[in-house]
């Protein structure tokens, strides 16, 4: 038997993880009354002035949308973000979903720099390690470029 | 302007600006003191007392009022403590306010004070997974500077701000403070300098970015009638509107601390967008317009953010903003200079003090006695500023 690690999400209800069949989301909550969207998911009271529902179905938000802003890390953040060490700077991007209406933060993944990043690019949801303690990886979710797509000459025949 | 929306500014004080972690009360209680001489009145005097809480100095931070009433003795004064984060000042000159303009005292005195710990503000301690000023740290590292930055690169991709207008904002502070005795930071810089100091949260570099530091401001308020017989005719400053809005329904500009924006699938984006609606109200309670503003106290929480306010108050059209800062229109000698005092840039910011230091600075440049940065012949002043979870803030002062 390896050491491998147990995988849990860093936060209980907030997404999920995916498997084989279904790839991971964000779960937000969708108004039964008005079908108001919010992230992380409401249980107590819709955000609609005009909405009195306290009534919400938790619904998976769209897994693909565009960058409305973005920005990157290059100091180590204080606690409760526990950082690996040595501390390595991380990108985060607000990215709009365009079914539901709204902007969600989310970091986005290693290896991508401001410099690979534009404002209205295409990213989608992966769910990743945010940190490692003991045996235990704690996952979260990040946003991953989508490469661009590459069309190819005389594709329509 | 209807009389009775007016209250009368008699006296502003403050402690230096600074880093000294010394207790926060201390710094209040020069501010209140220094506030009460300018006003000609004594501790006696004072009818209710209006604290902004600080959240990081333990229980008497959260009493603020009875923590300020109890160090300068107690007289039996009526008192409130309110915290709305960064606008806890001007929550508290709201409620003062209100408390006049119902008759209910005639003297009131606002005050704030903080002492702040070193680098990123974190949250409270403890493990708090239902706070989500607490989750953003834990699950995204989004610290404050995150959020001006995603700001800052919206500008440069919507409206073609540069690195350079950015770090311009930052000379044009750091040249207003520098005669500033209050400021914490009194040296001029380059643009050079700025775009050489450490990157933080791109695009934003270390100078850009306001320093959280200790302090507290101070103000005495009146009743115009008590104004009248006290100053016997000639008219103090006023506050003549007090907006301490929240935001409308849906609203689509990320916010400090928050995860996610309001969802716009049923109802379209608000007309009018937060920032924006803050000193609108303010504008609409004392009957003006931003062409009738001789000078701006905006929350600099980075250089970028300034930019952002001049629109969100007025001054110029959505995405113009840069060409009112390289036309030299915020500067001292421009049309409507922008943060006179040197802003957060020379001051860092001290939470609960921020707020009332802004009114402070408004209170002498209108009655000219800004020394070394002066707006000459200043006649009305607005402030403007944002407090986490929500909470707008802007006051409105003339002479």
């Amino acid at each position: 038997m390896g050491a491998e690690a147990i995988r849990v999400p860093a936060v209980e209800g907030w997404f999920t993880t995916g498997d084989g069949a279904h790839a991971p989301a964000l779960l937000g909550s969708r108004c039964n009354e008005c079908g108001t969207f919010a992230f992380p998911a409401e249980s107590g009271y819709c955000r609609n002035p005009d909405c009195e529902s306290s009534s919400f179905e938790t619904v998976e938000l769209s897994r693909r949308g565009r960058i409305w802003s973005y920005t990157d890390a290059r100091y180590q953040p204080p606690p409760p973000y526990v950082a690996a060490d040595p501390y390595e700077p991380f990108c985060i991007a607000a990215v709009e979903l365009d079914a539901e209406k709204l902007v969600v933060m989310g970091q986005v993944v290693d290896g991508v720099t401001v410099d690979d990043l534009s404002v209205g690019d295409e990213v989608e949801l992966v769910v990743d390690t945010l940190y490692h303690e003991d045996t235990t990886d704690y996952l979260v979710w990040k946003w991953r470029p989508v490469n661009r797509l590459v069309v190819t000459p005389g594709w329509e025949g | 302007m209807p009389e009775e929306t007016r209250v009368a500014v008699l006296g502003a004080g403050m402690h230096e600006w600074g880093k000294w972690g010394r207790p926060f009360v201390e710094y209040g209680l020069a501010a209140a003191r220094d506030a009460m001489a300018d006003a000609g009145l004594g501790w006696r005097d004072v009818q209710f007392v209006s604290g902004a809480d600080t959240i990081r100095n333990g229980y008497p931070g959260f009493v603020s009022g009875a923590t300020f009433a109890q160090a300068l003795g107690w007289t039996g004064a009526r008192v409130s403590s309110v915290y709305a984060a960064c606008a806890s000042g001007a929550v508290a000159i709201a409620n003062a306010r209100a408390q006049i303009l119902a008759g209910l005292c005639d003297v009131a005195l606002v005050v704030g004070a903080d002492t702040t710990p070193k680098g990123f503000f974190a949250p409270v301690g403890g493990d708090r997974k239902d706070d989500p000023d607490w989750l953003r740290f834990h699950l995204l590292g989004a610290t404050n500077p995150t959020y001006f930055a995603l700001y800052a690169r919206r500008r440069m991709d919507r409206f073609g701000a540069t690195e350079e207008d950015f770090a311009q904002v930052k000379v044009k502070n750091a040249r207003h403070g520098l005669a500033n005795p209050r400021a914490r930071y009194r040296k001029e810089v380059t643009v050079e300098e700025v775009l050489a100091s450490p990157m933080v949260a791109d695009p934003l570099r270390l100078l850009e970015i306001c320093a959280t530091s200790d302090g507290g401001a101070a103000l005495v308020l009146s009743s115009i009638e008590f104004a009248r017989r006290h100053h016997g005719g000639s008219p103090p400053v006023t506050i003549d509107a007090v907006s301490t809005v929240t935001p409308a329904f849906p609203n689509t500009v990320i916010e400090m601390p928050n995860f996610a924006t309001d969802s716009a699938v049923v109802s379209g984006a608000a007309a009018v967008g937060f920032r924006p609606s803050i000193t609108a109200a303010a504008y609409a309670e004392a009957g003006i317009g931003p062409d009738d503003v001789d000078l701006a106290e905006v929350y600099d929480l980075s250089s970028a953010l300034e930019l952002d306010w001049y629109e969100d108050i007025g001054l110029c059209g959505e995405g113009e903003a840069e060409k009112l800062l390289r036309d030299g229109a915020t500067a001292l000698g421009g049309r409507v200079p922008v943060n006179p005092s040197g802003g957060l840039s020379c001051f860092g910011e001290a939470i609960p003090a921020q707020a009332i230091a802004q009114v402070c600075e408004c209170v002498w440049q209108l009655r000219g006695s800004a020394s070394g940065r002066q707006v000459e012949g200043a006649r009305v002043a607005v402030t403007a500023n944002q407090g986490l979870f929500g909470h707008g803030s802007s006051v409105l002062l003339s002479r």
